[in-house]
């Protein structure tokens, strides 16, 4: 088996909302945004993470380029604990590690040119190099994403979202990372946009061997991109596993859940298909649930699940949970009905 | 007759960059209990053609053309006109359930004004009708929440209350823009069974906004196809989904991704929405069309029906097409 590019072990994240001791009687306000988050990632490959909003996927993967301090282990290939250096040292590796963020217009300088933005990890990372050469290693990039080159000196207001995204897109590969983190990166843009964004970002992974983490809460756009796919609930791992088997054979009833309120966009499969409720709303992460975090809402849930965390099961599809298995209506389900 | 009959409506904003044509001479009926989805990306107009028909376009916006609601013109009507319509035979629900409830006020205050003032009801009578229109909604404990304010509900909950809010003067049409957009997808399938439970127990027409065609196919008789403020394709839903006609629908359908299904490439529609500051003179998505000719650029063809139902607009025949 290959060596993993990056390996998560037991990442969490906790917010103070309320620092201990402000007041002699203050007790901490803890907010757990990340819980033991574990995961490998092979070189080359897509992970996908999904979930709703505030189950953690954003948290963690600024987490792992210390853009939040986190606990934990993330282990690069070389050995390093990624969670553990300095923040000068981490700057070695932001070479390797880049993001691409949700807002495309937000995420960009819109006082520096194009040419500016894409060149700037370049001024950043590798310092020596001339400036024809920056230039032409920026005009390049330009044509390898889709871009004019005869662009350079606009500024990006002056494009639309999709150019925009385009744009991050080329900073964050003009350094050559061996690991491409996409936040929500075609949430922001109409599905026509969305779908030229989706097949660049495939095309260049395939092309440059990237590993990508691709974070996003539709279902339907990690599933395209994606080699695996975690499903996060409340800062928690639910379900990992090959897209493949995740998605046609869910074995989590949140990701039953999740899977069956996708809308199809096809009338005869939309009206045939069975939509799992899932009932209240997502609980407080300043105060989860004990025990198993989705049993609160959870069809299948029984007193051990107050009482036990369910733990995350090793192999090529893990699961946490104590009654896991495939899709069938329980008998609580079908009372509720 | 139908309830509602928007004939040739067009929407212009003045703005310092010059006239921004947002919907282009769009017509539209929709009889009584009708569900009608109108899709369309980001500037095509959907949003507008409904601010047009409450008459809620902003300060620089100006709408030309006829809207009648049960044969009375409504289209930039004086508000004696419009005022009584609003809320009580058409209500809107809006995207972001977070700015369109305020802040500052309890949700019974702010829901107990609708009845007050529309139906003359006593606060007390309207503040019982509230709780009980929050429970038609599935809020849970509603007696008990209804004195609460926004900020204290979640985001499904904040749309509930703006479903509950629009509902309680008992509209006959009901037009929904992108209710479930700012939603998870759980909460957003929750909302649309909400939405299509009410429908039939009030009995209501619905006039579904969004960008999504998922949503669209699980909810509407009918469907409206907008791009660049034109109508493209007007169908049945499902003959829409099975037999799109107009290239740009077909573009759409082929360019989103399905949760049912194993991916293989998607197919982009290259290039990007066109500039309404200067709406071309043909067809708006001619630049982007694989299919288009010299002749689109500079004129289109007039919506016309090609099936029972079913209307497009596009020079190339069906045959062209194939």
């Amino acid at each position: 088996m290959t060596k993993p590019l990056l390996s998560v072990a037991d990442l969490r994240v906790t917010f103070e909302l309320t620092r201990a001791g402000d007041m002699p009687w203050t007790a901490p306000r803890l907010l757990h945004a990340v819980s033991g988050v574990s995961f490998d990632l092979f070189p080359g490959e897509t992970l996908g993470i999904v979930g709703e909003s505030g189950c953690g996927k954003s948290t963690l993967a600024r987490a792992l380029v210390q853009m939040v301090p986190a606990t934990g282990r993330a282990v690069w290939t070389d050995g390093t604990d990624l969670l553990s250096i300095t923040r000068a040292q981490m700057l070695k590796y932001r070479a390797d590690i880049q993001m691409v963020f949700q807002d495309p217009l937000a995420s960009l300088n819109p006082r520096m040119t194009v040419g500016q933005i894409i060149a700037e990890p370049l001024r950043t990372h590798h310092r020596g190099l001339a400036d024809a050469e920056v230039k032409a290693r920026v005009k390049e990039m330009m044509d390898r994403v889709g871009l004019l080159p005869n662009q350079i000196n606009r500024y990006p207001h002056e494009f639309s979202g999709g150019q925009c995204q385009r744009i991050g897109i080329a900073r964050a590969l003009i350094v050559r990372p061996k690991l491409l983190i996409c936040d929500e990166p075609v949430s922001a843009l109409d599905v026509s946009i969305q779908a030229q964004v989706i097949n660049l970002l495939a095309e260049l992974q395939r092309d440059l061997g990237l590993a990508m983490i691709f974070i996003a809460h539709d279902l339907s756009v990690v599933k395209h991109i994606s080699d695996r796919v975690m499903v996060l609930y409340l800062g928690r791992t639910m379900e990992i596993a090959e897209s493949g088997a995740l998605y046609a054979d869910p074995q989590h009833p949140y990701t039953q859940a999740l899977l069956s309120a996708v809308p199809i966009p096809d009338p005869a499969a939309e009206r045939a298909k069975r939509i799992i409720p899932l009932e209240g709303d997502l609980p407080s992460p300043m105060n989860p649930p004990s025990g198993c975090v989705f049993r609160t809402r959870c069809p299948r849930a029984e007193a051990v699940c107050a009482e036990t965390v369910p733990v995350l099961s090793v192999g090529a599809h893990g699961v946490a949970c104590h009654f896991p298995g495939p899709l069938i209506r329980t008998r609580r389900m079908a009372e509720r009905a | 007759m139908a309830m509602l009959d928007i004939r040739n409506l067009s929407v212009r904003f003045d703005t310092p960059d010059g006239t921004v044509t947002a919907v282009n001479g769009v017509s539209l009926s929709l009889d009584r209990g009708e569900t009608l989805g109108i899709v369309g990306e980001s500037g095509s107009g959907k949003s507008q053609l409904a601010f047009a028909v409450m008459g809620l376009l902003a300060k620089n916006g100006r709408a030309t053309g006829s809207v009648a609601f049960d044969g009375r013109e409504i289209l930039n009507a004086p508000p004696a006109v419009i005022n009584p319509i609003r809320a009580q035979k058409i209500a809107m629900v809006f995207q972001d359930p977070m700015t369109s409830l305020n802040p500052y006020m309890r949700v019974s205050d702010q829901m107990a004004e609708v009845l007050v003032h529309h139906k003359g009801m006593s606060k007390a009578q309207a503040l019982a009708e509230c709780v009980r229109m929050l429970d038609a909604v599935k809020i849970p404990d509603a007696a008990g929440r209804v004195r609460l304010f926004p900020h204290e509900f979640s985001g499904g909950m904040r749309q509930r209350v703006m479903i509950a809010m629009s509902l309680l003067c008992r509209p006959e049409l009901l037009i929904a823009d992108e209710p479930t957009t700012a939603l998870d997808v759980t909460v957003q399938a929750q909302i649309m069974t909400l939405l299509g439970d009410l429908r039939r127990d009030f009995g209501m027409a619905t006039i579904l906004i969004t960008h999504d065609l998922g949503v669209v196919a699980g909810f509407c008789e009918r469907v409206i196809v907008l791009y660049g403020g034109q109508i493209m394709e007007q169908s049945p839903t499902d003959p829409l989904f099975a037999t799109p006609a107009h290239p740009y629908t077909r573009g759409l359908l082929g360019a989103i991704p399905r949760v049912d299904q194993e991916g293989e490439e998607l197919s982009a529609i290259p290039g990007s929405p066109p500039n309404m500051t200067r709406p071309p003179k043909g067809c708006p998505f001619a630049p982007r069309c694989a299919h288009a000719g010299e002749d689109c650029l500079d004129h289109l063809d007039p919506l016309t029906e090609f099936a029972p139902g079913r209307f497009r607009a596009c020079n190339r025949s069906l045959e062209e097409l194939a």
